[in-house]
Protein backbone atom coordinates (compact mmCIF):
# COMPACT_ATOMS: atom_id res chain seq x y z
CA UNK A 1 0.00 0.00 0.00
CA UNK A 2 2.77 2.42 0.94
CA UNK A 3 4.49 1.50 -2.29
CA UNK A 4 1.34 2.23 -4.25
CA UNK A 5 0.90 5.69 -2.70
CA UNK A 6 4.58 6.32 -3.35
CA UNK A 7 3.99 5.43 -6.99
CA UNK A 8 1.06 7.83 -7.16
CA UNK A 9 3.26 10.69 -5.98
CA UNK A 10 5.86 9.72 -8.57
CA UNK A 11 3.17 9.58 -11.24
CA UNK A 12 1.80 12.99 -10.26
CA UNK A 13 5.27 14.46 -10.43
CA UNK A 14 6.10 12.96 -13.83
CA UNK A 15 2.59 13.72 -15.08
CA UNK A 16 3.09 17.35 -14.01
CA UNK A 17 6.06 17.73 -16.29
CA UNK A 18 4.24 16.15 -19.21
CA UNK A 19 1.16 18.25 -18.50
CA UNK A 20 3.19 21.48 -18.50
CA UNK A 21 4.90 20.56 -21.75
CA UNK A 22 1.58 19.50 -23.26
CA UNK A 23 0.01 22.82 -22.26
CA UNK A 24 2.71 24.68 -24.18
CA UNK A 25 1.98 22.60 -27.26
CA UNK A 26 -1.79 22.80 -26.80
CA UNK A 27 -1.80 26.60 -26.52
CA UNK A 28 -0.16 27.03 -29.91
CA UNK A 29 -2.21 24.29 -31.51
CA UNK A 30 -5.39 25.92 -30.28
CA UNK A 31 -4.70 29.26 -31.86
CA UNK A 32 -2.47 28.43 -34.84
CA UNK A 33 -3.24 24.78 -35.65
CA UNK A 34 0.52 24.40 -35.30
CA UNK A 35 1.84 21.19 -33.75
CA UNK A 36 5.05 22.72 -32.50
CA UNK A 37 7.65 19.99 -32.54
CA UNK A 38 10.23 22.62 -31.58
CA UNK A 39 8.62 22.89 -28.15
CA UNK A 40 10.96 20.24 -26.75
CA UNK A 41 13.87 22.28 -28.04
CA UNK A 42 12.55 25.39 -26.30
CA UNK A 43 12.84 23.27 -23.17
CA UNK A 44 16.43 22.42 -24.12
CA UNK A 45 17.21 26.12 -24.56
CA UNK A 46 15.93 26.79 -21.06
CA UNK A 47 18.23 24.14 -19.67
CA UNK A 48 21.34 25.37 -21.50
CA UNK A 49 20.52 28.95 -20.53
CA UNK A 50 21.72 28.05 -17.04
CA UNK A 51 25.37 27.55 -17.97
CA UNK A 52 28.12 29.64 -19.50
CA UNK A 53 28.39 28.90 -23.24
CA UNK A 54 31.51 26.83 -23.89
CA UNK A 55 32.50 23.51 -25.40
CA UNK A 56 34.36 22.43 -22.26
CA UNK A 57 33.43 19.14 -20.71
CA UNK A 58 32.59 20.57 -17.34
CA UNK A 59 29.70 22.97 -17.22
CA UNK A 60 30.13 26.29 -15.44
CA UNK A 61 26.95 27.76 -14.05
CA UNK A 62 26.22 31.22 -15.43
CA UNK A 63 22.66 32.36 -15.00
CA UNK A 64 22.16 29.19 -12.97
CA UNK A 65 24.35 30.56 -10.17
CA UNK A 66 22.30 33.74 -9.78
CA UNK A 67 19.80 34.05 -6.94
CA UNK A 68 16.57 32.19 -7.56
CA UNK A 69 14.55 35.37 -7.90
CA UNK A 70 16.72 36.62 -10.78
CA UNK A 71 17.59 33.25 -12.29
CA UNK A 72 14.04 32.03 -12.93
CA UNK A 73 12.87 35.19 -14.74
CA UNK A 74 16.13 35.25 -16.71
CA UNK A 75 15.67 31.68 -17.95
CA UNK A 76 12.04 32.42 -18.78
CA UNK A 77 13.08 35.54 -20.68
CA UNK A 78 15.61 33.62 -22.78
CA UNK A 79 13.12 30.91 -23.75
CA UNK A 80 10.40 33.49 -24.42
CA UNK A 81 12.76 35.41 -26.70
CA UNK A 82 13.58 32.19 -28.57
CA UNK A 83 9.88 31.38 -28.92
CA UNK A 84 8.99 34.88 -30.12
CA UNK A 85 11.90 34.85 -32.59
CA UNK A 86 10.77 31.55 -34.06
CA UNK A 87 7.32 33.05 -34.51
CA UNK A 88 8.61 36.26 -36.06
CA UNK A 89 11.16 34.63 -38.36
CA UNK A 90 9.49 31.34 -39.27
CA UNK A 91 5.83 31.00 -38.36
CA UNK A 92 4.60 34.51 -39.08
CA UNK A 93 5.71 34.37 -42.73
CA UNK A 94 3.80 31.07 -42.89
CA UNK A 95 0.51 32.38 -41.46
CA UNK A 96 -1.52 31.26 -44.43
CA UNK A 97 0.22 27.91 -44.71
CA UNK A 98 -1.51 24.61 -43.95
CA UNK A 99 -1.09 22.70 -40.70
CA UNK A 100 1.29 20.10 -42.17
CA UNK A 101 3.50 22.87 -43.57
CA UNK A 102 3.63 24.51 -40.16
CA UNK A 103 4.48 21.19 -38.56
CA UNK A 104 7.36 20.57 -40.95
CA UNK A 105 8.57 24.12 -40.31
CA UNK A 106 8.50 23.40 -36.58
CA UNK A 107 10.69 20.33 -37.15
CA UNK A 108 13.20 22.56 -38.93
CA UNK A 109 13.17 25.06 -36.08
CA UNK A 110 13.75 22.15 -33.70
CA UNK A 111 16.71 20.76 -35.65
CA UNK A 112 18.16 24.24 -36.01
CA UNK A 113 18.05 24.70 -32.23
CA UNK A 114 19.49 21.22 -31.54
CA UNK A 115 22.39 21.74 -33.91
CA UNK A 116 23.06 25.31 -32.84
CA UNK A 117 23.41 24.02 -29.28
CA UNK A 118 25.73 21.31 -30.57
CA UNK A 119 27.93 23.95 -32.21
CA UNK A 120 28.02 26.26 -29.20
CA UNK A 121 28.13 23.78 -26.33
CA UNK A 122 29.75 20.72 -27.92
CA UNK A 123 28.41 17.20 -28.19
CA UNK A 124 29.28 15.74 -24.79
CA UNK A 125 26.55 15.56 -22.14
CA UNK A 126 27.23 17.89 -19.22
CA UNK A 127 26.28 17.32 -15.64
CA UNK A 128 24.97 20.25 -13.65
CA UNK A 129 23.70 20.63 -10.16
CA UNK A 130 20.48 22.59 -9.87
CA UNK A 131 18.70 22.75 -6.52
CA UNK A 132 20.21 19.47 -5.35
CA UNK A 133 19.13 20.36 -1.85
CA UNK A 134 15.62 19.57 -2.99
CA UNK A 135 16.65 15.96 -3.56
CA UNK A 136 16.22 15.36 0.18
CA UNK A 137 13.35 13.14 1.09
CA UNK A 138 10.81 14.23 3.59
CA UNK A 139 8.74 11.86 5.63
CA UNK A 140 5.00 12.19 5.32
CA UNK A 141 3.75 9.59 7.77
CA UNK A 142 5.24 6.33 6.58
CA UNK A 143 5.91 7.83 3.12
CA UNK A 144 9.28 9.18 2.11
CA UNK A 145 8.74 11.72 -0.65
CA UNK A 146 11.51 13.58 -2.45
CA UNK A 147 10.93 17.29 -1.86
CA UNK A 148 11.55 17.89 -5.52
CA UNK A 149 8.49 15.90 -6.50
CA UNK A 150 6.31 17.97 -4.21
CA UNK A 151 7.84 21.17 -5.62
CA UNK A 152 7.19 19.93 -9.14
CA UNK A 153 3.56 19.17 -8.41
CA UNK A 154 3.10 22.48 -6.58
CA UNK A 155 4.73 24.56 -9.30
CA UNK A 156 2.62 22.84 -11.93
CA UNK A 157 -0.58 23.53 -10.06
CA UNK A 158 0.41 27.17 -9.61
CA UNK A 159 1.28 27.58 -13.27
CA UNK A 160 -1.95 25.96 -14.39
CA UNK A 161 -3.97 28.26 -12.13
CA UNK A 162 -2.01 31.29 -13.34
CA UNK A 163 -2.49 30.32 -16.98
CA UNK A 164 -6.17 29.74 -16.45
CA UNK A 165 -6.54 33.12 -14.70
CA UNK A 166 -4.61 34.81 -17.50
CA UNK A 167 -6.80 33.29 -20.18
CA UNK A 168 -10.02 34.04 -18.29
CA UNK A 169 -9.38 37.40 -16.73
CA UNK A 170 -7.17 39.42 -19.04
CA UNK A 171 -8.14 40.98 -22.37
CA UNK A 172 -5.22 39.19 -24.03
CA UNK A 173 -6.37 35.89 -22.62
CA UNK A 174 -9.86 36.49 -23.87
CA UNK A 175 -8.55 37.33 -27.32
CA UNK A 176 -6.45 34.15 -27.36
CA UNK A 177 -9.47 32.06 -26.44
CA UNK A 178 -11.60 33.74 -29.07
CA UNK A 179 -8.92 33.24 -31.71
CA UNK A 180 -8.44 29.61 -30.67
CA UNK A 181 -12.13 28.94 -31.12
CA UNK A 182 -12.80 30.73 -34.39
CA UNK A 183 -9.77 32.45 -35.82
CA UNK A 184 -11.51 34.05 -38.83
CA UNK A 185 -14.35 35.42 -36.74
CA UNK A 186 -11.98 36.70 -34.07
CA UNK A 187 -9.96 38.56 -36.67
CA UNK A 188 -13.12 40.03 -38.14
CA UNK A 189 -14.21 41.21 -34.72
CA UNK A 190 -10.95 43.08 -34.31
CA UNK A 191 -8.72 40.66 -32.40
CA UNK A 192 -5.18 41.49 -33.43
CA UNK A 193 -4.05 38.13 -34.70
CA UNK A 194 -0.32 38.68 -34.57
CA UNK A 195 -0.29 40.02 -31.05
CA UNK A 196 -2.60 37.28 -29.79
CA UNK A 197 -0.34 34.67 -31.40
CA UNK A 198 2.75 36.41 -30.02
CA UNK A 199 1.32 36.26 -26.50
CA UNK A 200 0.54 32.57 -27.00
CA UNK A 201 4.16 31.93 -28.07
CA UNK A 202 5.41 33.86 -25.03
CA UNK A 203 3.17 31.82 -22.71
CA UNK A 204 4.33 28.60 -24.27
CA UNK A 205 7.93 29.82 -23.76
CA UNK A 206 7.31 30.41 -20.06
CA UNK A 207 5.81 26.93 -19.72
CA UNK A 208 8.82 25.45 -21.54
CA UNK A 209 11.22 27.29 -19.21
CA UNK A 210 9.39 25.91 -16.18
CA UNK A 211 9.73 22.40 -17.58
CA UNK A 212 13.45 23.02 -18.21
CA UNK A 213 14.12 23.93 -14.60
CA UNK A 214 11.99 21.18 -13.06
CA UNK A 215 13.34 18.53 -15.40
CA UNK A 216 17.00 19.51 -15.07
CA UNK A 217 16.78 19.65 -11.31
CA UNK A 218 15.67 16.00 -11.48
CA UNK A 219 18.06 14.68 -14.10
CA UNK A 220 21.04 17.01 -13.78
CA UNK A 221 22.21 16.19 -17.31
CA UNK A 222 22.34 18.54 -20.28
CA UNK A 223 22.32 17.24 -23.84
CA UNK A 224 21.32 19.00 -27.03
CA UNK A 225 18.37 16.62 -27.45
CA UNK A 226 17.12 16.51 -23.88
CA UNK A 227 13.78 18.02 -24.86
CA UNK A 228 13.02 15.52 -27.61
CA UNK A 229 11.59 12.67 -25.51
CA UNK A 230 9.66 15.21 -23.42
CA UNK A 231 8.17 16.64 -26.59
CA UNK A 232 7.21 13.16 -27.75
CA UNK A 233 5.40 12.31 -24.53
CA UNK A 234 3.80 15.74 -24.33
CA UNK A 235 2.61 15.47 -27.92
CA UNK A 236 1.05 12.12 -27.18
CA UNK A 237 -0.53 13.69 -24.12
CA UNK A 238 -2.16 16.40 -26.23
CA UNK A 239 -3.41 13.81 -28.72
CA UNK A 240 -5.04 11.52 -26.16
CA UNK A 241 -6.28 14.52 -24.18
CA UNK A 242 -7.92 15.99 -27.27
CA UNK A 243 -5.98 18.30 -29.60
CA UNK A 244 -6.85 21.91 -28.98
CA UNK A 245 -8.25 21.44 -25.50
CA UNK A 246 -6.05 22.80 -22.71
CA UNK A 247 -7.88 20.78 -20.08
CA UNK A 248 -7.35 17.82 -22.36
CA UNK A 249 -3.61 18.54 -22.52
CA UNK A 250 -3.39 18.46 -18.73
CA UNK A 251 -5.51 15.32 -18.45
CA UNK A 252 -3.43 13.70 -21.20
CA UNK A 253 -0.18 14.70 -19.50
CA UNK A 254 -1.18 13.11 -16.23
CA UNK A 255 -2.54 10.04 -18.03
CA UNK A 256 0.78 9.45 -19.77
CA UNK A 257 2.65 10.10 -16.52
CA UNK A 258 0.52 7.58 -14.66
CA UNK A 259 0.85 4.97 -17.39
CA UNK A 260 4.62 5.34 -17.45
CA UNK A 261 5.11 5.17 -13.68
CA UNK A 262 2.59 2.42 -13.01
CA UNK A 263 3.80 0.21 -15.83
CA UNK A 264 7.36 0.73 -14.65
CA UNK A 265 6.33 -0.34 -11.16
CA UNK A 266 3.99 -3.22 -11.89
CA UNK A 267 5.11 -4.80 -15.13
CA UNK A 268 6.90 -8.13 -14.66
CA UNK A 269 10.68 -7.62 -14.60
CA UNK A 270 11.19 -9.25 -17.99
CA UNK A 271 8.83 -6.81 -19.65
CA UNK A 272 9.91 -3.66 -17.88
CA UNK A 273 12.42 -2.69 -20.53
CA UNK A 274 9.57 -2.66 -23.01
CA UNK A 275 7.60 -0.23 -20.89
CA UNK A 276 7.23 2.39 -23.62
CA UNK A 277 5.67 -0.15 -25.96
CA UNK A 278 2.98 -0.73 -23.33
CA UNK A 279 2.52 3.02 -22.79
CA UNK A 280 2.01 3.58 -26.50
CA UNK A 281 -0.17 0.49 -26.75
CA UNK A 282 -2.44 1.99 -24.10
CA UNK A 283 -2.48 5.24 -26.07
CA UNK A 284 -3.64 3.33 -29.13
CA UNK A 285 -6.41 1.78 -27.06
CA UNK A 286 -7.53 5.19 -25.79
CA UNK A 287 -7.66 6.51 -29.34
CA UNK A 288 -9.61 3.50 -30.57
CA UNK A 289 -12.28 4.24 -27.99
CA UNK A 290 -12.12 8.01 -28.24
CA UNK A 291 -10.60 9.00 -31.60
CA UNK A 292 -10.91 12.73 -30.87
CA UNK A 293 -9.23 12.38 -27.48
CA UNK A 294 -10.51 12.24 -23.95
CA UNK A 295 -11.86 15.80 -24.14
CA UNK A 296 -12.71 16.48 -27.79
CA UNK A 297 -12.98 20.10 -28.93
CA UNK A 298 -15.62 21.57 -31.17
CA UNK A 299 -13.05 23.83 -32.76
CA UNK A 300 -11.15 20.83 -34.06
CA UNK A 301 -14.25 19.19 -35.46
CA UNK A 302 -15.06 22.31 -37.42
CA UNK A 303 -11.73 23.11 -38.87
CA UNK A 304 -9.64 20.02 -39.43
CA UNK B 1 -33.31 66.07 -53.62
CA UNK B 2 -35.36 68.51 -51.63
CA UNK B 3 -37.53 65.57 -50.69
CA UNK B 4 -34.89 63.99 -48.58
CA UNK B 5 -35.20 66.09 -45.43
CA UNK B 6 -38.81 64.95 -45.28
CA UNK B 7 -37.53 61.53 -44.44
CA UNK B 8 -36.68 62.52 -40.91
CA UNK B 9 -39.86 64.31 -40.07
CA UNK B 10 -42.65 62.79 -42.10
CA UNK B 11 -44.07 59.37 -42.52
CA UNK B 12 -44.01 56.70 -45.12
CA UNK B 13 -44.79 58.76 -48.19
CA UNK B 14 -41.56 60.70 -47.96
CA UNK B 15 -39.69 57.49 -47.36
CA UNK B 16 -41.11 55.88 -50.44
CA UNK B 17 -39.92 58.72 -52.59
CA UNK B 18 -36.55 58.87 -50.94
CA UNK B 19 -36.05 55.21 -51.70
CA UNK B 20 -35.61 56.07 -55.31
CA UNK B 21 -33.08 58.78 -54.62
CA UNK B 22 -30.02 56.65 -55.44
CA UNK B 23 -31.16 56.20 -59.01
CA UNK B 24 -31.71 59.86 -59.66
CA UNK B 25 -28.53 60.75 -57.85
CA UNK B 26 -26.31 58.88 -60.29
CA UNK B 27 -25.99 61.77 -62.68
CA UNK B 28 -25.32 64.30 -59.98
CA UNK B 29 -24.01 62.61 -56.87
CA UNK B 30 -22.29 65.51 -55.16
CA UNK B 31 -25.27 67.32 -53.60
CA UNK B 32 -26.64 64.03 -52.35
CA UNK B 33 -23.38 63.19 -50.66
CA UNK B 34 -23.48 66.54 -48.94
CA UNK B 35 -26.82 65.88 -47.35
CA UNK B 36 -26.27 62.18 -46.75
CA UNK B 37 -22.61 62.13 -46.01
CA UNK B 38 -22.93 58.95 -43.98
CA UNK B 39 -25.07 56.69 -46.18
CA UNK B 40 -24.07 53.15 -47.06
CA UNK B 41 -24.67 52.59 -50.76
CA UNK B 42 -24.47 49.69 -53.16
CA UNK B 43 -24.40 51.44 -56.51
CA UNK B 44 -25.44 49.34 -59.49
CA UNK B 45 -23.48 46.29 -58.36
CA UNK B 46 -23.24 42.93 -60.05
CA UNK B 47 -21.82 39.76 -58.52
CA UNK B 48 -21.31 36.62 -60.56
CA UNK B 49 -20.02 33.27 -59.35
CA UNK B 50 -18.75 31.73 -62.56
CA UNK B 51 -21.75 31.79 -64.86
CA UNK B 52 -24.26 32.29 -62.08
CA UNK B 53 -25.26 35.90 -61.61
CA UNK B 54 -26.12 36.26 -57.92
CA UNK B 55 -26.64 40.03 -57.96
CA UNK B 56 -27.62 41.78 -61.14
CA UNK B 57 -27.29 45.58 -61.29
CA UNK B 58 -28.68 46.22 -57.85
CA UNK B 59 -28.70 49.66 -56.25
CA UNK B 60 -29.52 50.04 -52.60
CA UNK B 61 -29.01 52.82 -50.10
CA UNK B 62 -29.19 52.55 -46.33
CA UNK B 63 -29.53 55.79 -44.46
CA UNK B 64 -28.38 56.57 -40.94
CA UNK B 65 -31.19 56.06 -38.45
CA UNK B 66 -33.51 54.10 -40.70
CA UNK B 67 -34.47 50.45 -40.72
CA UNK B 68 -34.41 49.06 -44.23
CA UNK B 69 -35.82 45.62 -44.94
CA UNK B 70 -34.26 43.36 -47.55
CA UNK B 71 -36.51 40.49 -48.58
CA UNK B 72 -36.83 38.02 -51.40
CA UNK B 73 -37.34 34.31 -52.01
CA UNK B 74 -34.53 31.87 -51.26
CA UNK B 75 -31.59 32.36 -53.58
CA UNK B 76 -32.58 35.93 -54.39
CA UNK B 77 -29.10 37.17 -53.48
CA UNK B 78 -29.85 38.80 -50.12
CA UNK B 79 -26.90 37.38 -48.23
CA UNK B 80 -24.59 38.03 -51.18
CA UNK B 81 -25.68 41.66 -51.10
CA UNK B 82 -25.02 41.83 -47.36
CA UNK B 83 -21.62 40.26 -47.99
CA UNK B 84 -20.86 42.99 -50.53
CA UNK B 85 -21.89 45.69 -48.07
CA UNK B 86 -19.56 44.28 -45.40
CA UNK B 87 -16.48 43.41 -47.45
CA UNK B 88 -16.97 39.63 -47.50
CA UNK B 89 -17.68 39.70 -51.22
CA UNK B 90 -16.31 42.00 -53.85
CA UNK B 91 -18.74 43.14 -56.52
CA UNK B 92 -17.66 42.36 -60.09
CA UNK B 93 -19.17 45.58 -61.24
CA UNK B 94 -20.47 48.70 -59.54
CA UNK B 95 -19.40 50.36 -56.33
CA UNK B 96 -19.94 50.13 -52.62
CA UNK B 97 -19.77 53.57 -51.04
CA UNK B 98 -19.73 54.63 -47.45
CA UNK B 99 -20.28 58.31 -46.90
CA UNK B 100 -19.06 59.03 -50.42
CA UNK B 101 -15.88 56.99 -50.00
CA UNK B 102 -15.46 54.10 -52.41
CA UNK B 103 -15.35 50.98 -50.27
CA UNK B 104 -15.66 48.20 -52.88
CA UNK B 105 -12.18 46.82 -52.27
CA UNK B 106 -12.13 47.14 -48.48
CA UNK B 107 -11.51 44.08 -46.34
CA UNK B 108 -14.19 43.00 -43.84
CA UNK B 109 -11.99 44.40 -41.07
CA UNK B 110 -11.80 47.73 -42.85
CA UNK B 111 -15.59 47.86 -43.16
CA UNK B 112 -15.86 47.14 -39.46
CA UNK B 113 -13.43 49.86 -38.52
CA UNK B 114 -15.39 52.24 -40.71
CA UNK B 115 -18.51 51.43 -38.69
CA UNK B 116 -20.27 48.67 -40.63
CA UNK B 117 -21.18 45.81 -38.37
CA UNK B 118 -23.11 42.63 -39.11
CA UNK B 119 -24.53 39.43 -37.71
CA UNK B 120 -24.33 36.01 -39.32
CA UNK B 121 -27.05 33.50 -40.06
CA UNK B 122 -25.15 30.82 -38.20
CA UNK B 123 -24.66 33.11 -35.22
CA UNK B 124 -20.96 32.28 -34.99
CA UNK B 125 -20.63 33.05 -31.32
CA UNK B 126 -17.57 31.84 -29.45
CA UNK B 127 -19.36 28.86 -27.97
CA UNK B 128 -16.88 28.06 -25.22
CA UNK B 129 -16.90 31.61 -23.87
CA UNK B 130 -19.52 33.32 -21.72
CA UNK B 131 -22.10 35.66 -23.21
CA UNK B 132 -20.41 38.62 -21.54
CA UNK B 133 -17.01 37.60 -22.89
CA UNK B 134 -18.42 37.25 -26.39
CA UNK B 135 -19.54 40.84 -26.33
CA UNK B 136 -16.58 42.08 -24.34
CA UNK B 137 -13.93 40.63 -26.63
CA UNK B 138 -15.60 42.44 -29.51
CA UNK B 139 -15.53 45.75 -27.68
CA UNK B 140 -11.88 45.14 -26.80
CA UNK B 141 -11.28 44.31 -30.46
CA UNK B 142 -11.96 47.91 -31.42
CA UNK B 143 -9.50 49.14 -28.84
CA UNK B 144 -11.71 49.75 -25.82
CA UNK B 145 -10.07 49.34 -22.47
CA UNK B 146 -11.01 46.48 -20.20
CA UNK B 147 -13.30 48.42 -17.88
CA UNK B 148 -15.00 50.28 -20.70
CA UNK B 149 -15.47 47.06 -22.70
CA UNK B 150 -17.12 45.33 -19.79
CA UNK B 151 -19.37 48.25 -18.95
CA UNK B 152 -20.49 48.64 -22.56
CA UNK B 153 -21.04 44.91 -22.90
CA UNK B 154 -23.23 44.80 -19.81
CA UNK B 155 -25.23 47.83 -20.91
CA UNK B 156 -25.93 46.35 -24.28
CA UNK B 157 -26.88 42.94 -22.88
CA UNK B 158 -29.26 44.73 -20.57
CA UNK B 159 -30.76 46.55 -23.53
CA UNK B 160 -31.55 43.24 -25.17
CA UNK B 161 -32.89 41.73 -21.98
CA UNK B 162 -30.19 39.12 -21.57
CA UNK B 163 -28.10 40.69 -18.81
CA UNK B 164 -29.10 37.82 -16.54
CA UNK B 165 -27.39 35.41 -18.92
CA UNK B 166 -24.09 37.32 -18.93
CA UNK B 167 -22.21 34.46 -17.27
CA UNK B 168 -23.81 31.69 -19.33
CA UNK B 169 -21.55 29.76 -21.69
CA UNK B 170 -22.64 30.82 -25.18
CA UNK B 171 -22.74 27.25 -26.47
CA UNK B 172 -25.51 26.37 -24.04
CA UNK B 173 -27.81 29.27 -24.93
CA UNK B 174 -31.24 28.81 -26.41
CA UNK B 175 -31.31 29.54 -30.10
CA UNK B 176 -33.20 32.80 -29.69
CA UNK B 177 -30.84 34.10 -27.01
CA UNK B 178 -27.95 33.22 -29.30
CA UNK B 179 -29.44 35.60 -31.89
CA UNK B 180 -29.77 38.34 -29.33
CA UNK B 181 -26.14 37.95 -28.29
CA UNK B 182 -25.15 38.11 -31.95
CA UNK B 183 -26.98 41.41 -32.33
CA UNK B 184 -25.53 42.75 -29.07
CA UNK B 185 -22.08 41.82 -30.31
CA UNK B 186 -22.67 43.68 -33.55
CA UNK B 187 -23.86 46.80 -31.74
CA UNK B 188 -21.30 47.04 -28.96
CA UNK B 189 -18.80 48.72 -31.27
CA UNK B 190 -21.20 51.67 -31.79
CA UNK B 191 -21.48 51.08 -35.53
CA UNK B 192 -22.86 53.55 -38.08
CA UNK B 193 -24.74 50.70 -39.75
CA UNK B 194 -25.65 47.25 -38.61
CA UNK B 195 -26.70 44.50 -41.01
CA UNK B 196 -28.81 41.74 -39.49
CA UNK B 197 -28.93 38.49 -41.44
CA UNK B 198 -32.18 36.66 -40.59
CA UNK B 199 -32.34 37.60 -36.91
CA UNK B 200 -35.80 36.09 -36.41
CA UNK B 201 -35.18 32.72 -38.06
CA UNK B 202 -36.71 29.98 -35.96
CA UNK B 203 -38.35 32.30 -33.44
CA UNK B 204 -41.90 31.95 -32.15
CA UNK B 205 -44.35 34.84 -32.52
CA UNK B 206 -43.83 35.93 -28.92
CA UNK B 207 -40.06 35.88 -29.37
CA UNK B 208 -40.44 37.84 -32.60
CA UNK B 209 -42.39 40.52 -30.72
CA UNK B 210 -39.51 40.97 -28.27
CA UNK B 211 -37.03 41.04 -31.11
CA UNK B 212 -39.10 43.61 -33.02
CA UNK B 213 -39.17 45.91 -30.02
CA UNK B 214 -35.41 45.60 -29.65
CA UNK B 215 -34.71 46.19 -33.34
CA UNK B 216 -37.11 49.12 -33.62
CA UNK B 217 -35.18 50.86 -30.88
CA UNK B 218 -31.79 50.47 -32.53
CA UNK B 219 -31.75 53.63 -34.70
CA UNK B 220 -32.61 55.92 -31.80
CA UNK B 221 -30.75 54.09 -29.07
CA UNK B 222 -27.57 53.45 -31.02
CA UNK B 223 -27.75 56.15 -33.65
CA UNK B 224 -27.20 53.74 -36.48
CA UNK B 225 -28.91 52.58 -39.64
CA UNK B 226 -30.18 49.01 -39.84
CA UNK B 227 -30.48 46.64 -42.77
CA UNK B 228 -32.51 43.59 -41.88
CA UNK B 229 -32.64 40.49 -44.06
CA UNK B 230 -35.59 38.41 -42.94
CA UNK B 231 -38.08 35.86 -44.17
CA UNK B 232 -40.54 36.49 -41.38
CA UNK B 233 -42.88 39.04 -42.97
CA UNK B 234 -44.46 39.99 -39.67
CA UNK B 235 -41.08 41.16 -38.42
CA UNK B 236 -40.16 42.92 -41.66
CA UNK B 237 -43.48 44.67 -42.03
CA UNK B 238 -43.47 45.57 -38.36
CA UNK B 239 -40.06 47.23 -38.05
CA UNK B 240 -39.23 48.59 -41.51
CA UNK B 241 -40.51 51.78 -43.02
CA UNK B 242 -38.88 50.93 -46.30
CA UNK B 243 -38.40 47.56 -47.95
CA UNK B 244 -36.21 46.44 -50.82
CA UNK B 245 -37.21 43.27 -52.65
CA UNK B 246 -34.82 41.08 -54.61
CA UNK B 247 -35.67 38.16 -56.83
CA UNK B 248 -33.09 36.15 -58.77
CA UNK B 249 -30.50 38.83 -58.09
CA UNK B 250 -32.60 41.74 -59.40
CA UNK B 251 -34.43 44.50 -57.60
CA UNK B 252 -38.12 43.92 -58.28
CA UNK B 253 -39.61 46.48 -55.91
CA UNK B 254 -38.87 49.00 -53.22
CA UNK B 255 -41.25 50.98 -51.09
CA UNK B 256 -43.24 51.07 -47.89
CA UNK B 257 -44.57 47.87 -46.33
CA UNK B 258 -48.08 48.56 -47.62
CA UNK B 259 -46.78 49.22 -51.13
CA UNK B 260 -44.75 46.04 -51.07
CA UNK B 261 -47.67 43.97 -49.79
CA UNK B 262 -49.78 44.97 -52.78
CA UNK B 263 -46.99 44.97 -55.34
CA UNK B 264 -47.79 42.60 -58.22
CA UNK B 265 -44.15 41.66 -58.94
CA UNK B 266 -43.52 40.81 -55.28
CA UNK B 267 -46.61 38.66 -55.02
CA UNK B 268 -45.62 36.87 -58.22
CA UNK B 269 -42.07 36.30 -56.96
CA UNK B 270 -43.28 34.76 -53.73
CA UNK B 271 -46.32 32.88 -54.94
CA UNK B 272 -45.54 32.29 -58.60
CA UNK B 273 -47.36 33.80 -61.55
CA UNK B 274 -49.37 30.75 -62.43
CA UNK B 275 -47.57 30.58 -65.75
CA UNK B 276 -43.97 29.43 -66.19
CA UNK B 277 -41.60 32.37 -66.18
Amino acid sequence: MIGFVQNIVDALSLGSIYALAALGIGLLFGILRLINFAHGDFITIGAFALIVPSRNETAVMGIGSLPFIIMVPAVCAIVVIAALMSDRLVFRPLRRASSPTLMVASFSVGYLIQNSILVIFGARPKGIDLWSALGKQIAVGPLRVPQLELVTIGVTLLLMLALSAFLKKTPYGMQIRAAAEDFQMARYLGVKANSAIGVAFALSGILAAAVSLLYISQTGTLTNVLGVPLMLYAFIATVIGGMGSLVGAVVGGFTVGFLAVMLQAYLPDDLRSFRDAFVFGAVVLVLLVRPAGIIPTRALAQRV
Amino acid sequence: MGLLPKLDSSGSVGVAVAARAPNTADSDPIPVMESEAADLVADDITVAFGGLVAIDNVTLRIMRREILGLIGPNGAGKTTLVNCLTGFQRPNKGEIRLGGQIASAWSPQHFRKAGISRTFQAGRLFRDMTVLENVEVTAAGVGRLRQASRRMALEILDHFGIADKAQTIAGTLAYTDERRVGIARALVVAPAFVLLDEPAAGMTNAECDDLMTAISGIPDDFGCGVLIVEHNMRVVMGVCRRIHVLDSGRTIAEGTPSEIQTNRAVIDAYLGTGTPR
